[in-house]
């Protein structure tokens, strides 16, 4: 039985939850954990559950090109049964490079990870309508896992493990990082972001969505709206879902106080997961969504906020 | 003598005025004596390019027999709640502003109020689609919703971007059955062809179910395209987008072809309009009603079977691809006052004066796009007025209209006051 | 300049997906195929270029139902080329069709390789990095923002939160595109028609696909249906659902 590569992700100098994650995961699977970080030294000192950290200098922030040939030097170093790495931006384009370049199987979209002799992954597709489950083979193979799928808890130890080193290797240098961007927090896409958190006309008044924003914000969501409130002037039409306005796919769409009237169901029916808050039973809402309360949305949406911070 | 000119330029639209103290135009000296009693006389230089490039194109001629009287802007609907008219546009086109860079493009619903006045006969049912078809071609930007709208239906052969394979199933939920043709052709009597709304909007549903029940009740052996039926197209054609149009026709009358039947009703009137005027061009005629002109014309049979009453004030909103296009006004309202027990009142606006719901010429697909060009939806003006006359229910014979004064009714303030129903709802609650 | 944009056919979702009898892939009879929408981003987005400057824009599928439609219609967009290629699997998951797509596209000539950053199907790995990879290309992937200048592409890379990296990247390469500068452009039916009448498609053999790194799907299934939404009543509820979803 092999080691469990972990990449360990970090953003601006801080680890990526998703490292815990993963290296949590790892753990439970039963094998030695190693984790790969490419970036600052700093760091490693919050890596405490992984048995051992190899790192590379390849320079403070991500590079597909240095990171990537990191990645592949510490895996020939270390020569593990299953790398682990996030199915985000940096995450995938690891994964696919060290894949492509050892040919090694890989298996993306990974929700659940298991070993009994070979390596097994489950890979929730085409939007979540198919749950696929991939057979690795016995390794060593690689393993992009969506984020969210184990808790980050159980891979959060501080505590500085055994650290090697290797060597940077050469690259052709084509690929040049040049700056971060942060993000203008003025306009908020709601076609790119995660979780919504839309509201309708059971809102009431323009005062009242403040109790939707601070959920949004509970929930590192933006709030959307059905076309009612945009008419109203109470929200901007760039947060319009429908038919006449933006189609959104999150994985999380909270609906508060909208009816689920057609218009308004073309534009969010393909979120992965729909909740819906309605006081009405017979609300249409509720044929689409996966998950229903039937409920005074300000009871619920204030508590529910509480509860979570 | 100096000339004196200024050039205002305005940034968007290159308009420039030039102001003279004297001008030779055709080597005729225009200033003349009396224009010093003013300020400087002004004189316009507009260029004349953007009116000729719409007037040259096919079907677009007779925008240039506006003489501005202005009578269309009285009855459009749309600079009723607006701006924006026929005189307008050509007063914009005059001044060398483009149509096909402008808003106004896209505002038409060509509901043919203005065609029904202009004493010019300044034809926007035919302006518009041509205009509109060239600004697609031409790569400019469409409206967002409509884009997409055309997509769905060039991919899917409707415009919500379902399953065509799930367009006949609101039949298996019906509890009379349907006949899906295209499963097992047989010879019928009437081929019903069922249209967008009606197959896959929820209210539509509930209007579709209910003229299975009538038909089945009649005894009309009738049966359906099921999921080989496609979007009529029409109002893709009026949006511009002909070439789309043409595939679907195509598509349907292949289909229409195939089958044997002896008359054909629609539920809708685009698809009236596109199937009774447009697919002849392209070799498809048939013998076609409306649902409301099928049903008045059996009377005698229909009448008996409404014993339950429905006691409501009702009034009827002319959809204006029955109405105006097609002239008919009395079918819908023959059935409506066979209704036991209504109390039917006219709109001020009805008939060859009806208002238009807004939802025509791809105004269905252009709500937010509209949006920012009007004060109010046409629909809510509409319901403002069904209101007033006091009435208790709207009754429509559109597909389109349900969902469109339904939600009018709300935004407006006005749930529980007043209900829309498709007229064979109507008829359907009055059979026991 | 030539940008090459591969394009693929994914199954549709607005239909329902079956599986095949074995339970292990869908039954691609019964499936409607359609463009993946990220490589119509990768196509507008080398339309933009193109029609900001000069570029040759190539588009390049393995043949398969429907592909000719996706084809033409990527023709009347406006790209100048399309190359279809024959003998291939149209099913191929990523790192098969890499394979298949290197082979095509190593002879091009190609400057920039626009791909559709992932797709509705991506089960053992995302074809940009792949594609790169067998091509000695550089690469990156989730980008929103691309430019192109004397022979580097200066580009945006997506992160969580809405925070993008800058990267140059020297040409050739092969970029992810999550993004167009502008939402992919709508193909009128007539002009789609008349480009099927006056244009062609050229055909290439897929020819020896070499080693592709597989993997076995022991399973494929349908996520266990609730028929409505399961309602919940208490927030405690709730957030157990925001729990198991990943969300807190
Ligand atoms: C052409 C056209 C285009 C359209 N485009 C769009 C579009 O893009 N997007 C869009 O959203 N709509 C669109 N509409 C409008 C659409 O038809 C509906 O009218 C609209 O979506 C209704 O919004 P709503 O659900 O917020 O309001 P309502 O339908 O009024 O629903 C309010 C809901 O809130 C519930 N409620 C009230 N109070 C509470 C409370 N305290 N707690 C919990 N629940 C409560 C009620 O039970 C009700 O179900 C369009 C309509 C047309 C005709
Ligand atoms: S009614 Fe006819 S002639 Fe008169 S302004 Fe309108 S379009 Fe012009
Ligand atoms: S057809 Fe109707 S909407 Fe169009 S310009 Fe004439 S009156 Fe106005």
């Amino acid at each position: 039985m092999g080691d469990i590569l972990v990449v360990a992700e970090h953003l601006n100098g801080a680890l990526d939850e998703s490292t815990f994650e993963l290296i949590g995961m790892a753990n439970d699977l039963g094998n030695s954990v190693v984790a790969f970080i490419g970036g600052s030294d700093d760091m490693i000192g919050q890596l405490g559950a992984a048995s051992k950290v190899v790192r590379v200098d390849a320079g403070a922030d991500f590079n597909p090109e240095t990171y990537g040939a990191a990645l592949v030097a510490v895996a020939d170093h270390v020569n593990p049964q299953v790398v682990l790495t996030s199915g985000s931006s940096m995450g995938m384009e690891l994964a696919n490079m060290l894949s492509a370049q050892k040919s090694w199987p890989l298996a993306v979209a990974a929700t659940k990870v298991s070993i009994d002799g070979d390596v097994k992954a489950e890979s929730a597709l085409f939007g979540g309508k198919i749950i696929a489950t991939t057979n690795l083979g016995s390794g060593p193979c690689v393993v992009a896992v969506v984020a969210g799928s184990a808790p980050a808890d159980a891979g959060r130890k501080d505590g500085r493990p055994a650290v090697e080193s290797v060597d940077m290797p050469a690259t052709a240098g084509k690929v040049t990082f040049k700056k971060l961007i942060m993000p203008e927090s003025a306009d908020v896409d709601i076609t790119t972001k995660d979780v919504l958190v839309a509201i309708g006309r059971g809102i009431g008044s323009k005062d009242d969505i403040e109790v939707a924003e601070e959920l949004a914000e509970a929930l590192d969501a933006a709030v959307a709206a059905s076309r009612p409130i945009i008419d109203a002037g109470w929200l901007p039409k760039s947060r319009q879902v429908g038919k006449s306005g933006l189609k959104v796919k999150p994985k999380l769409y909270i609906a508060l106080g909208i009816s689920g009237a057609p218009e308004h169901l073309e534009g969010m029916k393909n979120s992965s997961t729909i909740i819906a808050i309605n006081s009405d039973k017979n609300a249409p809402i509720f044929d689409v969504a996966h998950y229903g309360m039937v409920a005074d949305l300000f009871d619920v949406v204030e508590e529910l906020t509480e509860a979570l911070d | 003598m100096t000339l004196k000119t200024m050039v205002r330029k305005e940034k968007e639209n290159k308009i420039s005025y030039v102001e003279k103290d004297s001008a030779i135009i055709d080597g005729i000296d225009v200033s003349g004596h009396w224009n010093k009693m003013y300020q400087p006389r002004e004189i316009s230089n507009f260029d004349v390019g953007p009116l000729e490039e719409l007037r040259a194109l096919a079907g677009a001629e007779s925008i240039g027999n506006c003489y501005q009287c202005a009578q269309c802007i009285g009855v459009c609907p749309v600079d009723n709640v607006g701006d924006y008219g026929p005189r307008k546009i050509y007063r914009k086109l005059q001044m060398g502003i483009s149509l096909f860079d402008s808003a106004d493009l896209w505002q038409c619903t060509t509901c043919m109020n203005c065609l029904r006045v202009c004493p010019k006969e300044v034809n926007m049912i035919e302006i518009m689609p041509a205009a509109r078809e060239k600004a697609i071609l031409d790569g400019k930007e469409v409206p967002a919703e409509l884009q997409e709208m055309f997509q769905n239906c060039a991919e899917y052969g409707n415009p919500m971007g379902e399953s065509p394979r799930k367009r006949a199933r609101w039949a298996k939920k019906a509890d009379v059955e349907v006949k899906d043709l295209s499963k097992n052709p047989e010879s019928v009597d009437v081929l019903w062809f069922v249209g967008d709304y009606y197959a896959y909007h929820g209210r539509g549903n509930d209007a579709a179910n209910a003229m299975a029940r009538v038909l089945t009740r009649l005894g009309v052996n009738f049966g359906t395209l099921g999921a080989e039926e496609r979007c009529d197209g029409d109002s893709q054609r009026l949006a511009g987008e002909k070439g789309l149009f043409e595939m679907l026709a195509e598509h349907n009358i292949e289909k229409f072809n195939s089958l044997e039947f002896n008359k054909m009703v629609v539920s809708g009137p685009h698809a009236y309009n596109a199937i009774k005027n447009e697919y002849p061009k392209m070799g498809g005629s048939y013998d076609v009603d409306h649902y409301t002109q099928f049903l008045s014309s059996m009377m005698d049979k229909l009448k008996p079977l409404m014993t339950r009453e429905f006691k409501k004030k009702v009034t009827f909103h002319d959809p204006c691809y029955l109405g105006r296009h097609n002239g008919e006004y009395e079918a819908p309202r023959t059935l409506l006052n066979a209704i036991p027990g209504i109390e039917f009142t006219e709109m001020f606006r009805n008939k060859e004066q009806g208002y238009c719901c807004g939802g025509g010429g791809g105004g269905m697909w252009l709500d937010g796009f509209m949006a920012d060009n009007i004060n109010e939806r046409l629909s809510e003006n509409r319901v403002k007025e069904a209101i007033s006359v006091g009435a208790e229910v709207l009754a429509v014979c559109c597909p389109y209209e349900v969902s469109r004064f339904e939600d009018a009714v709300k935004s407006t303030g006005n749930e529980g006051k007043l209900q829309v129903l498709d007229i064979i709802e109507i008829i359907d609650q009055c059979i026991e | 300049m030539k940008i090459v944009v591969p394009l693929k056919q994914v199954p549709d979702l607005v239909e329902d997906l079956e599986l095949n009898d074995e339970g292990t892939g869908l039954d691609y009879e019964y499936l409607k195929m359609k463009l993946n929408e990220w490589d119509d981003h990768a196509l507008e987005e080398a339309l933009q270029i193109k029609e900001g400057g000069s570029a040759e824009v190539i588009a390049v599928a393995v043949d398969g139902e429907d592909v000719d439609k996706m084809l033409y219609t990527a023709l009347a967009k406006g790209a100048d080329k399309a190359v279809k290629i024959t003998g291939a699997n149209p099913y191929a998951d990523n790192q098969e069709l890499a394979r298949v797509l290197a082979n095509a596209i190593s002879g091009m000539g190609a400057d920039l390789v626009l791909v559709g950053v992932q797709s509705a199907g991506d089960r053992d790995g995302w074809l940009a990095p792949i594609l790169a990879t067998h091509l000695n290309m550089p690469t990156v992937s989730v980008v929103t923002g691309l430019e192109v200048n004397d022979g580097t592409a200066t580009v945006h890379k997506e992160y969580s939160g809405g925070i993008m990296a800058e990267f140059d990247v020297a040409l050739p390469a092969v970029i992810g595109v999550q993004a167009a500068r502008q939402t992919p452009r709508y193909a009128p039916v007539s002009k789609v028609r008349q480009i099927q009448q006056s244009a062609s498609i050229e055909e290439m053999a897929a020819g020896d696909v070499g080693d592709v790194v597989t993997s076995t799907v022991e399973e494929m299934r349908h996520p266990e249906k609730s028929g409505g939404a399961r309602i919940l009543s208490s927030v405690d509820e709730i957030v157990e659902v925001l729990k198991e979803k990943g969300v807190v």
